[in-house]
């Protein structure tokens, strides 16, 4: 007994207990860490593999059998007198539990919904028919069922095993169509309407000055009339392909039989899933994970791909990196080095340390009634009276919600840098002012450059609080569905007064937003794991910087 | 060769030093302090302090920890302005104006009296532009100045063999007596009439002090030197005069070898003796 007592009492003062506490501590960290990658990357990445589908008789007690298709998404076991309670004619008699599967049918014209909750017992002779086919389309969702025909103009071309390969031919075409329909569209004839709007707020703004007169309206005609000429010609151009885009379509089977015609320049593409081996769908989940990261929206966000909302993260990232940095920096040489250490110092490095501390929704209040209605609406009234009543920046945009986390993350950068600042030795201040330096040249040569890596630092903490923030954005700037992006080929080339789209924001609106749930539940997770990819990619980059930065400026050993 | 022997500490002879006649009121002076008080907030901390630091000569300040002797130095090129609190009462003199008047240019007066720290403190930066960090502030940047006065400040602190391959790599990369060294060039670089040294070699291995201590040996034909050392052997083998400074009041200063072997005063003999301190 006393033995054992000291063998523990041994045993605590060796430090072992705690030991492992620490070390349980990090692993459960490491646990949920990778845990919570592991979730988000299987249940977003694998919806874009190519699911087989299956075709099977739905009977129904007490209805007529008829034949469905679908991609199984989710089964579960429901206890049986649950089922009947939701109203299904469901056997008094058999197990405890039946199974609940939960179908894509797609074809959402037709059915009026494309998922569909089917009880498993009641699906018989299910199968992969090989010819099923999948068509992914630009409206509706996805159809699925047999494809009859392909027609040209109306006419039939291919009919039977020869209309597939004829198919897959004219969706390319149609595809490379589209492609130029978009070009045309938002570059050619965007740079007219850039041009056209120039136009029509500088004939607005002459004629707020008074100086409108005969001649220079006649230059904005003859301006404007050059614009037009340009646009009739661009726009016989866009009729044209759009005709060609629509010249082609196919007729198409559902299992249950109803035939339909489809026109080719709805559909995205076309495959069958059954019939494809490995390799096959890899290489389809390829193009479909790089469509998702490269394409647009389609179908209120629950197709295509999220790249506007990447590009917007990360230029209100930068945008906010931009302005944070000098301005957290400024404020913490100010604090560290000039201002006069005593109670009102203290009190600013409470504060600050506070606003740290202030709900994000907070900011995004502040940001809108000051930076939006105030300042950008006095923006508006001094240097766009021309564009008024429509704002320019009195409306919320990119400039403001990166100017409002830039707010929200100034704390971290102020309290990183002072600590950098702290930390260079005092000899090092000394050396340089023993050489004659004054001491703005002393924080300028030696000071500064070595406070460099703590300011990297503040500005990884500031990118992570920032670029992962939601709730105010939806006050200054962020949107379900940006027109086009920020940055395009129109001057003035960075538009800070648009509104732009944020992963952020895209996980909360496809996820409760949407008016097609189901469908955009994967999506949640792959746009989660791109937010957390995106974040992590601009950290470490932050990173590599803040190493290069230290590797130069290694702090002496004393 | 004979010696005398007595009971103090320090055997000047078996320093293998020449005994030289030295008359500190006949040398022309380099800084001049007629009574100096300096106040760390309430706190005195010298006290009525009234010496002459003669030109090109070597002078000691040894005594024991927290005797003011660092804090008089570091007002030699006014050091303390940068300390909180810190108040100084008097003048002090280079040739023969108070450099605590009002119109002095506090950085011209620091490239004027150099002063080299008792830690090695490098810059981040190559050796080259350590060396050339003085004269890049004054504006010089000719790349043909720089590089002579590159070569001429290593060599006058004999570093330059060792370094003039690698100019251009981190001075961080040289050991702490190459580095100290490396600060004694830069600060000689930028010519300045008085050099500060404030416990050069405390950081450094013997051999490391040796050669810091040759080197002002070297360097004192051309610059007026003041030395703080806590170590009365150092003391006695670089200095010309050296003085005594106790709880802040100097207690003696006068030729080193007169110090070392018959102290005036019974506290300097103490303190010599290893009594205190």
């Amino acid at each position: 007994m006393n033995v054992k007592q000291k063998n523990l009492k041994a045993w605590f003062k060796s430090g072992t207990p705690w030991v492992w506490m620490t070390g349980g501590g990090v692993s459960i960290a490491v646990i949920m860490t990778l845990g919570l990658l592991a979730v988000i990357a299987v249940r977003g990445l694998g919806h874009f593999w190519p699911a087989d589908v299956l075709e099977a008789e739905y009977r129904v007690p007490g209805q007529a059998a008829k034949l469905i298709a679908g991609e199984l998404v989710q089964a579960e076991e429901v206890p049986r007198a649950r089922l009947a309670a939701s109203g299904l004619p469901v056997d008094a008699a058999g197990g405890e539990f039946m199974t609940r599967e939960l179908l894509k049918v797609g074809n959402r014209e037709v059915f009026g919904a494309d998922f569909n909750w089917v009880v498993g017992e009641w699906l018989h002779e299910s199968h992969t028919p090989e010819q099923l086919m999948v068509l992914e389309r630009r409206e509706w969702g996805n159809f699925y069922g047999y494809l009859l025909g392909v027609k040209e103009g109306g006419k039939p071309v291919a009919e039977g095993d020869a209309a597939w390969a004829e198919l897959q031919a004219r969706i390319q075409r149609v595809d490379e169509l589209h492609a130029q329909i978009a070009r045309l569209e938002k570059k050619d004839i965007g740079r007219i309407n850039a041009g056209l709007e120039r136009l029509r707020l500088q004939t607005r703004r002459l004629e707020l000055e008074g100086r409108l007169d005969a001649a220079a309206q006649a230059d904005l005609d003859a301006e404007r009339a050059q614009w037009d000429a340009e646009y009739k010609v661009l726009e016989s151009q866009l009729i044209d392909l759009q005709q060609q885009f629509n010249r082609d379509s196919i007729m198409v089977k559902t299992v249950d039989g109803r035939e339909l015609e489809l026109s080719l320049g709805k559909v995205v593409r076309a495959y069958q899933p059954n019939g494809m081996g490995t390799f096959d769908k890899l290489g389809f989940y390829f193009a479909k994970l790089w469509e998702f990261v490269s394409d647009e929206p389609r179908e209120a966000n629950t197709e295509g791909g999220i790249f506007p909302a990447i590009f917007g993260t990360v230029m209100m990232t930068l945008i906010m990196a931009v302005i944070v940095t000098p301005f957290g920096v400024l404020a913490a040489i100010y604090l560290r080095e000039y201002a006069k250490q005593g109670l009102l110092t203290r009190i600013i490095r409470i504060a600050v340390n506070n606003l740290a501390g202030v709900p994000a929704i907070v900011y995004g209040v502040f940001g809108l009634g000051f930076f939006v209605y105030v300042l950008g609406g006095s923006i508006d009234r001094l240097f766009f009276p021309e564009a008024a009543p429509a704002p320019t920046f009195g409306t919320p945009g990119l400039l403001w919600a990166s100017l409002t986390l830039a707010i929200l993350a100034v704390p971290v950068v102020i309290v990183a840098t002072e600590e950098g600042l702290a930390r260079i030795p005092r000899a090092l201040r000394e050396g340089s002012l023993a050489l004659g330096a004054t001491k703005a040249e002393t924080l300028w040569k030696v000071v500064l450059p070595m406070a460099s890596p703590a300011m990297m630092t503040g500005l990884i903490l500031a990118v992570a609080r920032a670029a992962g923030e939601v709730a105010p954005l939806m006050l200054v700037g962020v949107v379900k569905l940006a027109p086009s992006l920020p940055v395009d080929g129109n001057y003035p080339y960075l538009h800070l007064d648009q509104k732009i789209m944020h992963l952020g924001f895209h996980i909360y609106d496809v996820g409760f937003q949407s008016p097609n749930v189901e469908a955009a539940r994967p999506l949640v997770y792959a746009t989660a794991l791109l937010l957390v990819l995106v974040i992590a990619l601009l950290n470490l980059s932050a990173v590599y910087i803040r190493n290069q930065l230290r590797e130069k400026y290694k702090a002496l050993d004393h | 060769m004979q010696h005398e022997s007595h009971s103090h500490g320090i055997d000047i002879g078996a320093l293998g030093r020449k005994k030289q006649t030295l008359d500190l009121a006949s040398e022309p002076v380099a800084l001049e302090v007629p009574g100096l008080n300096l106040f760390y907030g309430d706190k005195q901390a010298l006290f009525d302090v009234s010496l002459n630091i003669p030109k090109n000569r070597v002078t000691a300040f040894i005594g024991p920890s927290g005797c003011g002797k660092s804090t008089l130095l570091r007002t030699f090129n006014r050091m303390n302005d940068l300390v909180d609190g810190c108040r100084v009462d008097g003048e002090i003199r280079l040739d023969g104006h108070n450099i605590y008047a009002k119109s002095v240019d506090v950085a011209e007066l620091r490239r004027r009296v150099g002063m080299v720290f008792q830690k090695p403190n490098p810059f981040p930066k190559s050796i080259y532009e350590n060396v050339v960090y003085g004269l890049r502030l004054q504006g010089i940047n000719q790349k043909r100045v720089l590089d002579e006065t590159v070569e001429w400040a290593l060599k006058s602190a004999a570093l330059w063999d060792e370094v003039k391959d690698r100019l251009h790599d981190s001075a961080l990369g040289l050991s702490g007596g190459q580095q100290q060294r490396l600060v004694i060039a830069r600060t000689v670089a930028v010519q300045p009439e008085v050099l500060l040294l404030d416990e050069p070699c405390s950081a450094l291995d013997p051999i490391s002090t040796l050669k810091v201590e040759e080197l002002i040996h070297e360097l004192k034909s051309k610059y007026t030197i003041v030395i703080v050392t806590h170590n009365m052997q150092q003391a006695a083998r670089v200095s010309d005069y050296t003085a005594f400074m106790y709880m802040g009041k100097l207690i003696e200063l006068g030729d080193t070898d007169t110090l070392f072997t018959n102290p005036a005063k019974k506290q300097t003999e103490d303190y010599i003796t290893g009594r205190y301190g």
